[in-house]
């Protein structure tokens, strides 16, 4: 079925002449597997649209190289993900694989990837357990690793001078790295950390408690639909003027902006990304995203877009050599390279060295809530787990 | 469901065709249809263990990923401490499928008896609820458990031991065991069908009352049924840690409780060998629907669901009998 | 924890209490009169927040934006109902489940391609923003306005059931179809304007509950599983007992999340005490459902004796 699609989709692109008869003998196969069905379907959209746009001003090859995405759903199910992986690389031998959105579903798809030798660049998810001990030859993550966002935050939360903070967070393994990422940062008094349950609709009772233990800030980690409502909440309990949010870029990012409104201006947020980061590229991605998609494109987004540029850089390095799984990864180890949010290199164990900045949340002239850059907070940022990779 | 003597010809023709497509399947050599036919063979046995309370007791149990989830966290479990060389509880960990079998079923058996004994004083709409319910309790119970990666779950990095003498790594053995395992199941379960305990679970789901007038304990039959359901179910879920090398708490929700009654309808409830086509049936739908919807038109892929939802409700409308009644003709 | 607080944390139970209340009463209506186990219920919930939404962005008007949006979610309901539902009363609950659970997908994936897959802007309107002062802490309006529509809504269906003709006839119809249908009176209109009735308060209880919730696919699916938890608890098919529980497991949710951590602490070390407080509290209403059920399997006020 799928073989048949692609031939189709090659033919065509042949007829096109977008693909040379000699390239179309050695074609980089991607597999994009992400959440594109069902609850949980907006960021995995986000992250596909950014990637194609990227291909397209590629002019479809990466690296010089013709490219085929095979895209798939994975209904953001664990055994969904696996059933596809599987799909991708014994029916359509894909070289590499990325577009995945939930850690979850990453730590579910590594065991079968790497057996397989293919390289998975996650263009999002980047759990702590793939970042230290058990970092691995074939994974690579171009966004950060998790706890990067928070750690921002608690940097410039510190730096303001707050004596005290009160921390919420779902209660799940992200939402704990979330915390201890702020914590690793902030040094001043910890009034309340609170973890609720995952999904939870409702923040009244830990609002009430919140405001009742006076903290001089909040900083909380709400992915989704949980940060919608708990910003919303927040807002109406009339606190944001008295004790300001603080979160990660993820509480923040322009699908939730979009949904909450003006509740959410001025807060700040950590990132590795906004969309006023002054460098050309940026301002070409920004603008074509708006211009093909009709709305601004979120972290996410400007992630998949990233992520297609490594690989570009990646394959360009290889040379003619790309093939080469061993030479690959050298390649890819060591990209370096102007990205949308500027400087971007791997660290040893296949997570970003790179900046990340506070980023407030605004109102534009023209109605937009958007994010707007505040300043730098950590220059050339490597995680916390790196050191305890052995790289094999 | 027939006696196997009272099958007719059609009955015949589909299980030799069924049994003859299962054994020959790994000898196409295709890996990817392996590992798809695999997956299927794992549902199938969860779908025809949940079709013992389903189609025979006629209690719609809404939280049997419960179950399922349970027995891939005994696979997940044991990975964690092996790998990292601890005890659990003070023993030693295994990775022998058999012992995790034997774990599996003891852990969701005993799961199912303690709160089967609440869920079946219930009928009805209530029971769907009620397991449901707690099936959610043992769902946020996993999502929160961080010894064990809460809601991010479990890579796992190799497959249970076949004890020595198999190589679950194998593909091909990997399919047979799993293809073993249901055939077992569907055996026993055909003659469970026919027993006397059948026929008192049968007998209660149509007039309880009656049943009981008889001086059948049909409250301690259904029970029993229910233990039975959840220990194959449990162990289905060992074959399905193996088979994705992932256990986390996702197995557990309730869209794959909802999944697996699904499946059951889709094939035929009350059939046994119903839910296997209904599992198989599902699955490919899943895996090549939104490639077909891509060849009519290119980028609609993403809405299959679009179309499953209908046809879930067609299925639900009109195919009382699923799928093996269309195949079979009149079947029960 | 001082009084006021507690008071507070009451309040806040209560108030989770109703928002769930206007989602169960639909369903138990449906469940009691037609006997039909409705998992799409969540989707007319998510339909009226998302319809409302639509129009106040284009009409900038809250109250007629909500009106609209239950009547159009009342017509989508009826239409559910006539095509494919009226077709299953009766039938074993197993197929109810089957096809509402289709319906689901069908709705999610539809609300998908129409708004597309990000979560969408819903706000409270200018005249329910703000906070006034109530037990120590300034109280969000809209939230009071979400009391006030639940405690409107039951009082209106406690009238429509006990005082009307239209409420004869569906406590008739619940008990005896045949002896109604003898009366002259056309049972499948009554039972297609009872699924509409059912659809209008989801989508109203999905317009109040979206300024303070996340406007997204699959919002109806996080508060049904809630919803069906109260009704079984108060006892399926009685809008009292509906009622009853959902106070229940408002306060009970409200306070296993405000309290529990604290009191865990008077034991356990902080950090423990947080953590096993948080994964209790997210089991505390199923383990009140299953305590009920295990001594009162009926539910706490069951609809027919």
């Amino acid at each position: 079925m799928r073989k048949l699609f692609t031939a189709i989709l090659a033919s065509a692109a042949m007829a096109a002449g977008s693909a040379g008869p000699a390239a179309a003998q050695q074609e980089l196969k991607i597999g994009l597997l992400t959440t594109l069905s069902g609850p949980g379907s907006g960021l995995g959209t986000d992250i596909r649209d950014g990637f194609r746009l990227a291909l397209e001003h590629l002019g479809g090859n990466l690296g010089g190289v013709p490219t085929l995405v095979i895209e798939a759903d994975d209904q953001r199910k664990p055994d969904v993900a696996v059933q596809k992986t599987d799909e991708m690389i014994s029916r359509d031998g894909i070289y590499l694989m990325t577009g995945q959105v939930w850690s979850n579903l990453t730590l579910a798809m590594m065991p079968t990837l790497a057996r397989n030798r293919v390289f998975f660049i996650s263009p999002n998810a980047g759990p702590s357990a793939l970042a230290g001990k058990q970092c691995n030859p074939w994974f690579f993550n171009t966004a950060w690793q998790n706890d990067n966002n928070h750690e921002a935050t608690g940097a410039f939360v510190q730096k303001k001078g707050y004596k005290s903070v009160y921390l919420l967070a779902p209660n799940y393994p992200a939402g704990h790295d979330a915390l201890a990422g702020f914590k690793r940062y902030y040094e001043g008094e910890i009034k309340g950390e609170v973890y609720t349950p995952l999904g939870q609709l409702d923040y009244a009772a830990e609002i009430a408690n919140l405001r009742a233990a006076a903290p001089e800030a909040v900083f909380f980690f709400y992915p989704g639909g949980m940060g919608i409502s708990f910003i919303k909440q927040y807002a109406q309990a009339g606190l944001i003027q008295d004790v300001p949010l603080f979160g990660p870029a993820f509480s923040f990012s322009q699908d939730i902006l979009r949904a909450v409104g003006e509740a959410a201006v001025g807060a700040y947020n950590g990132a590795q990304w906004s969309p006023d980061l002054d460098n050309e590229l940026n301002k070409k991605f920004v603008t074509a995203f708006r211009e093909k998609y009709g709305r601004l494109p979120s972290l996410y987004a400007s992630q998949g877009y990233d992520t297609a540029l490594v690989i570009d850089a990646a394959v360009r390095n290889a040379g003619d050599d790309w093939s080469d799984k061993a030479t690959f990864r050298k390649a890819l180890e060591s990209v370096v390279l102007e990205t949308t949010r500027g400087a971007f290199r791997f660290n040893r164990n296949h997570f970003p060295i790179q900046d990340f900045y506070v980023r407030r949340v605004v109102k534009l002239e023209d109605g937009t809530i958007t994010n707007r850059v505040v300043e730098k907070i950590f220059e050339d940022h490597a995680d916390a787990y790196a050191d305890e990779c052995r790289m094999r | 469901m027939p006696r196997f003597s009272e099958m007719g010809w059609r009955w015949h023709l589909l299980l030799a065709f069924a049994l003859l497509l299962a054994f020959a399947l790994p000898w196409l050599g295709d890996d990817y249809l392996t590992k798809l036919a695999t997956r299927i063979l794992v549902f199938a046995l969860a779908a025809a263990a949940l079709d013992l309370v389903l189609g025979l007791g006629g209690l719609v149990s809404f939280g049997h990923a419960a179950f399922l989830g349970l027995g891939a966290y005994v696979v997940g479990v044991m990975f964690v401490h092996d790998f990292e060389g601890t005890t659990i509880l003070g023993l030693a960990p295994t990775q022998n499928v058999f012992l995790q079998f034997l774990l599996a079923a003891v852990l969701a058996g005993g799961f199912a008896l303690v709160t089967g004994a609440v869920c079946l004083r219930t009928r009805g709409v209530a029971f769907i609820m009620i397991t449901l319910a707690f099936a959610q309790m043992l769902f946020y119970f996993f999502v929160s458990l961080r010894r064990y990666n809460g809601e991010d779950g479990i890579a796992l990095w190799n497959r249970s031991s076949g004890g020595g003498w198999l190589d679950l790594e194998d593909l091909a053995v990997f399919y047979y065991f799993a293809l073993a395992f249901l055939v077992l199941f569907l055996a026993f379960a055909f003659r469970l069908y026919h027993s006397r305990f059948g026929r008192v679970i049968r007998g209660s789901k149509d007039n309880d009352r009656r049943m009981q007038a008889l001086g059948f304990p049909t409250y301690r039959y259904r029970l029993t049924a229910y233990v039975l359901s959840a220990a194959v179910t449990g162990v289905a879920g060992v074959l399905l840690a193996n088979a994705t090398y992932f256990v986390g708490p996702a197995y557990l929700s309730w869209h794959v409780s909802g999944q697996l009654i699904v499946m059951v309808v889709l094939g035929g409830i009350g059939t046994l060998f119903g839910p296997v086509l209904g599992a198989a049936l599902f699955i490919l739908m899943e895996e090549f629907l939104p490639d077909l919807l891509d060849l009519v038109a290119t980028g609609s892929g993403e809405y299959w669901q679009l179309l499953l939802g209908p046809l879930l409700v067609v299925v639900a409308l009109f195919a009382r009998r699923g799928l093996l009644g269309v195949l079979v003709g009149g079947g029960r | 924890m001082d009084l006021l607080l507690l008071l507070q944390q009451t309040l806040n139970g209560l108030q989770l209490g109703v928002m769930l209340f206007l989602m169960a009463a639909g369903l138990t209506l449906i469940f009691g009169i037609m006997d039909l186990i409705n998992l799409a219920h969540g989707s007319f919930y998510m339909l009226g927040a998302y319809v409302t939404a639509w129009l106040v962005g284009l009409v900038d008007a809250f109250l007629p934006a909500l009106a609209l949006a239950l009547l159009a979610t009342a017509a989508v309901g009826y239409l559910v109902e006539v095509t494919t539902l009226r077709r299953l009363y009766g039938r074993d609950h197993l197929y109810q489940v089957l096809a509402t659970f289709g319906l689901i997908l069908f709705f999610n994936e539809g609300i998908k391609l129409l708004f597309g897959p990000q979560p969408i802007f819903l706000q409270p309107p200018d005249w329910l923003s703000g906070q006034i002062p109530l037990f120590g802490a300034p109280y969000p309006i809209i939230r009071l306005a979400i009391i006030a529509v639940g405690l409107a809504s039951a009082l209106l269906l406690w009238w429509l059931i006990g005082r009307t003709r239209l409420g004869m006839l569906i406590r008739a119809g619940a008990d005896d179809r045949e002896m109604v249908q003898a009366l002259g009176v056309d049972i499948a209109r009554l039972f297609g304007a009872i699924f509409a009735l059912g659809a209008a308060l989801a989508a109203l209880a999905g317009a109040m509950a979206g300024p303070i919730l996340a406007v997204r696919i699959g919002m109806g699916e996080d508060i049904l599983i809630l919803a069906f938890v109260v009704i079984v608890i108060g006892g399926i098919g009685s809008v009292r007992g509906a009622f009853v529980g959902a106070l229940l497991v408002g306060l009970v949710d409200t306070y296993g999340r405000a309290l529990l951590p604290d009191l865990l602490a008077v034991f356990l070390e902080r950090t423990v005490a947080d953590a096993a407080g948080a994964s209790i509290a997210s089991m505390a209403i199923y383990i009140l459902m299953a305590l009920v059920l295990a001594f009162r399997p009926r539910g706490l006020l069951p609809a027919r004796a």
